[in-house]
């Protein structure tokens, strides 16, 4: 990562890196989601590549200075092109021995480590779970191993504060912006986008200008205790990357869906209605879309989650965009809906941000265990679309596809997001506004010709629409005779039309693009992956072929129906590897479907996958060490074992 | 075309060409039938009503209505409905729902749906038993009934949907009966309401439930069973007209015109607009009371649709109609290059 040390007129040397990843860890009260929030907007504005990993707990306010209370917010930022928010933390900032304690193993060794000495004391650390007399700061093991920077932040920041006229705990909460404007200065970051946000949120928005003047002093004395103090020995730069210019922003999974979603119904010329409950890591949807009133957006928070897609099944019916959003438990209770959606032939749109299960699992952690969920979770042959983007960006335009299909096709669609790219952010290049093709959605239908499944060339009824003179018509969760529509309970009928609702989603694979690989069409191992894990994977990919080794990546967006050629690609490999954020579910659907012998990473760690983990996988099938078993979890803890051991 | 010269529709513009497939005899036949020409004399058109049912018999009703329907599944209709009313607020939508479906399965989306006064008018068939599915109890039924689901006699108590309804905050709730010659009345009136119309319609399944509500429909004894409410007028009833209801230490009391000094002045009157006293006449059962048959109450309010739209309206007001361009441009963004 070094690329050189200068002197560049300042006081202290700057070295220059091409990537860097800091990590802020302290109580979930501490503020360091915004703090890294923060740091990522700036890192952004000034032209680096950004990926963000929030980790939060699932309780709002676990007890204070516990580590089941402690938040995190990573950042990887760049002057190259990144995909991962970074396997290893280069440097952390633990504002309390929790979040030293949590934090501390993902640390390279060597790293740098900030740590608010003020609250290093005996009830801390105790609260900590540490034995009592003992402080990590002052054990060998540590400080060997890291460079640790021992700042009383929480003093220093007060004793900045002291002359604002704020109470005791309003200094106390600017803290985290001593802590940012501490970090700003070491890797060489304007202080004004931060200033403009603290003015703008404090100031204007709550109305609290004396607040927004303290956090701004804070984040400067901060600033300036890195510049004058001796205490940093060398400060970073990180250029900006040489990414496609244009205009760009800043974005998360979730807001990407919202937009994409707003897009898709504008081109289609049709209201969204945004039918969802609340659950965790999905709401932010909601939430970005209840306030966007002013497009023609109509959200509405229903009782629960099956009328929530029961209502968006409404809207469909009626002419509109439907939509809901959910999480993995929310999906199963809108299983009967799905089926009914399905039977019904109606375009409906289905956003699931998928967390750790089962049950209620870990709400706040990512994981990618729904797949087969949403492809078999609803009693009959029940088949419907199912996509996946592959990052926070993606998730506009999947929204926009999924809709395209579901308008197409009259089919559900189901957009398999997740709690990690859901969250993440990622520099966003704004696309043309007047670039998008509109989304063709065909209401001319003749009444003297009119029949409720007359399909078309796609398979497709007409989306006959209640208004319509001449079209009055009923639909609903019994067997429907072909092209009529009336109930029946005809056997033949019965086996044509599941074959009908079978081969209408088949057919969307006419439209869809094929698989491509990363790397050579063939060769020694293809990594399969799908979803939210295409940045590791194609890093880990991207660094084992440096070395001259014949692997290659493909990536699934489309996982029903999946691409034609995805079965002749499978077969140009001599071995499948499919790392997934699971137990192997789209392992258990392409060894049934296409007969490969796919082994599988797994892991089910409420994490992403680290880049490491899955070069290590790639590193022992090639080598064939990876044995007999048909899957194994990564190896990472006996790997960093054996480093560490030479 | 203007709305005045579109031809008048009669209640056989309203049927569908589906064969009625109710058990000979139901109770929802009738209904069907005045549901079918009440639609006709609201000057409801076809083309913009929708009809949303559930699971169970009487959430068959929308095959049989020449409108646009939606049969949905068990104790959902509520919710699609609603959905329905949000994305194209100017269509007439309507809810068929009994017992089982609108009350057990479906309780929590009825209690929102109503709540929210959306404008839907639901109609809840309640026969008092599960007919679909051959004979359970239902959450209507009453305490001790044999079914087969309840060989030694039901240990649950019976809900009062009209109660709960009232709970549940329905701006308009009326009960009567699947044969009563107030039917009709009572339906245009909730076709009149603006907002969630809940209506109980006692419903005779002569198959496993058979007179469950005889005592609502005989003759020569009905008027002794039931009020007829009718706003601003005393609480009489009986074969004779010679018995009303009187409060007395707060509590209903049954009384005799005439005996004692009982005057109609005396009686207590019945006023659509008072929510307690509209509960308190939900709580009137048979046989200790009359049943009370009629509006029980209704107030007018903002409907959710209405006030949904409202807000879109505002929004694009204050803040312009939003484009692409400025969807994708909001926040804060910067250029490279």
């Amino acid at each position: 990562m070094a690329a050189g040390t200068s002197s560049v007129g300042d006081r202290k040397p700057t070295r220059d890196l091409s990537s860097a990843v800091v990590r802020f860890a302290g109580d979930s009260g501490d503020g360091m989601q915004m703090a890294g929030t923060q740091f990522t907007d700036t890192s952004a504005i000034i032209g680096n590549d950004v990926a963000t990993l929030p980790d939060f707990p699932a309780e709002i306010r676990a007890p204070a200075g516990t580590v089941a209370g402690v938040s995190g917010f990573q950042i990887n930022f760049a002057s190259t092109d990144i995909h991962t928010p970074g396997d290893r933390v280069n440097a952390l900032i633990a504002m309390n021995p929790a979040a030293f304690k949590a934090h501390i193993e993902d640390v390279e060794a060597g790293g740098i480590v900030v740590v608010n000495d003020s609250e290093f004391d005996k009830v801390n650390l105790r609260k900590a779970g540490y034995a009592e007399g003992y402080n990590p700061l002052e054990d060998a093991k540590f400080t060997q191993q890291f460079k640790i920077f021992r700042v009383p932040i929480t003093r220093l920041n007060a004793e900045s504060l002291q002359s604002t006229g704020l109470g005791a705990k309003d200094v106390e909460r600017c803290k985290n912006m001593f802590a940012l404007g501490m970090i700003y200065w070491l890797y060489d970051r304007p202080l004004d986008t931060t200033i403009g946000y603290l003015e703008d949120y404090f100031g204007k928005k709550k109305k609290l200008p004396q607040v927004a003047e303290a956090n701004v002093k804070a984040l400067k004395a901060g600033f300036f205790f890195g510049e004058t103090t001796e205490m940093f020995p060398v400060r970073f730069h990180i250029a900006r990357a040489a990414i496609t210019p244009g205009k760009y922003r800043k974005i998360t999974g979730n807001e990407a869906m919202a937009i994409g979603l707003i897009t898709a119904a504008n081109l289609a010329n049709k209201n969204l209605i945004y039918c969802s409950y609340p659950i965790t890591p999905a709401s932010d949807i909601l939430h970005t879309l209840a306030a966007m009133r002013n497009y023609g957006v109509k959200t509405f928070q229903a009782e629960d989650e099956i009328a929530a897609v029961c209502s968006a099944i409404g809207a469909a019916f009626a002419g509109q965009l439907g939509a809901t959003g959910t999480s993995g438990p929310g999906l199963a209770l809108k299983s009967e809906a799905l089926g009914l959606a399905v039977m019904t032939e109606l375009p409906l749109i289905v956003v699931n941000v998928q967390r750790g299960g089962p049950s209620t699992g870990l709400p706040t952690k990512t994981e990618q265990s729904d797949l087969l969920q949403a492809m078999f979770g609803r009693n009959g042959d029940c088949p419907l679309v199912i996509i996946a983007p592959h990052g926070p960006a993606d998730c506009f335009d999947a929204a926009i596809e999924a809709v395209r299909i579901a308008f197409r096709h009259m089919v559900p669609v189901i957009i398999m997001s997740d709690g990690y790219i859901a969250n993440g952010a990622e520099p966003w290049r704004i696309p043309d506004a007047a670039g998008f093709e509109a989304i063709e959605v065909n209401h001319k239908i003749d009444p003297e010709t009119y029949e409720v499944y007359r399909r078309n060339e796609d398979l497709a009824r007409p989306w006959a629409i209640p208004g319509t003179p001449g079209l009055q018509h009923r639909i609903g969760g019994l067997e429907k005779q072909d092209v009529t529509g009336n109930v029946s309970y005809d056997s033949a009928n019965h086996q044509k039309m599941t074959n009908l609702r079978r081969a209408k989603v088949e057919k969307v694979a006419d439209h869809i693009p094929a698989i491509e690989c990363l790397g050579d069409p063939a060769g020694d191992l293809l990594v399969l992956g799908w979803g939210g894990t295409y940045g590791s994977i194609v890093t880990a990919v991207e660094n084992v072929r440096k070395s001259g080794r014949k692997v290659s990546g493909a990536h699934l967006r489309y996982l029903s129906p999946m691409p034609k050629n995805l079965g002749e690609v499978l077969k140009r490999f001599k071995k499948v590897l499919i790392p997934e954020l699971n137990m192997g579910q789209l392992r258990l659907l392409i060894r049934g479907k296409f007969l490969v012998d796919a082994r599988g990473l797994n892991k089910v760690q409420g994490k992403p996958f680290l880049v490491e983990e899955i070069e290590h996988a790639i590193n022992l099938m090639l080598d064939d060490k990876w044995g007999p078993s048909e899957s194994l979890e990564p190896q990472i803890a006996s790997l960093g074992a054996e480093e560490a051991g030479g | 075309m203007a709305e005045s010269s579109l031809p008048v529709l009669t209640a056989k513009d309203f049927a569908s060409d589906q064969d009625v497939r109710w058990c000979p005899g139901c109770g929802d036949y009738a209904i069907l039938a005045q549901v079918r020409k009440v639609m006709a004399k609201l000057g409801n058109r076809i083309e913009k009503t929708v009809f949303v049912s559930g699971i169970g018999c009487s959430s068959r009703f929308p095959y049989y209505m020449n409108t646009y329907g939606f049969h949905s599944i068990h104790g959902r209709a509520p919710a699609i409905a609603t959905g329905v009313k949000i994305a194209n607020p100017d269509l007439d939508v309507w809810m068929v729902t009994g017992d089982g479906d609108g009350l057990s399965i479906g309780g929590n989306h009825l209690m929102h749906i109503l709540r929210r006064n959306v404008n839907i008018k639901i109609l809840l068939f309640n026969n008092r038993i599960y007919g679909l599915t051959k004979g359970q109890y239902s959450p209507t039924s009453e305490e001790g009934k044999k079914t087969k689901s309840s060989p030694m006699g039901s240990i649950e108590l019976p809900i009062s949907p009209l109660s709960i309804a009232l709970a549940a905050e329905a701006s308009f709730v009326a009960r009567t009966v699947d044969v009563d010659k107030d039917l009709a009345s009572i339906l245009e009136r909730a076709g009149q309401h603006k907002g969630s119309a809940f209506v109980e319609i006692y419903q005779d399944c002569n198959i496993f439930n058979h007179k469950a509500f005889e005592y609502t429909t005989d003759k020569d004894t009905k008027e002794d069973h039931i009020i007829r409410l009718e706003h601003g007028k005393p609480l009489i009833f009986g074969k004779a007209r010679n018995k009303g209801i009187r409060l007395h230490n707060h509590k209903p009391e049954i009384v005799e015109l005439g005996k004692d000094g009982v005057k109609e002045d005396d009686l207590l009157f019945h006023d659509e607009k008072d929510e307690s006293l509209a509960y308190l006449l939900s709580r009137f059962t048979h046989p200790e009371f009359p049943e009370p048959m009629g509006v029980f109450y209704k107030y007018d309010d903002d409907s959710y649709e209405d006030l949904l739209t409202k807000q879109v309206e505002d929004a694009t007001k204050a803040r312009g109609r939003g484009t692409i361009a400025a969807l994708l441009n909001a926040g804060d963004t910067y250029t490279v290059g």
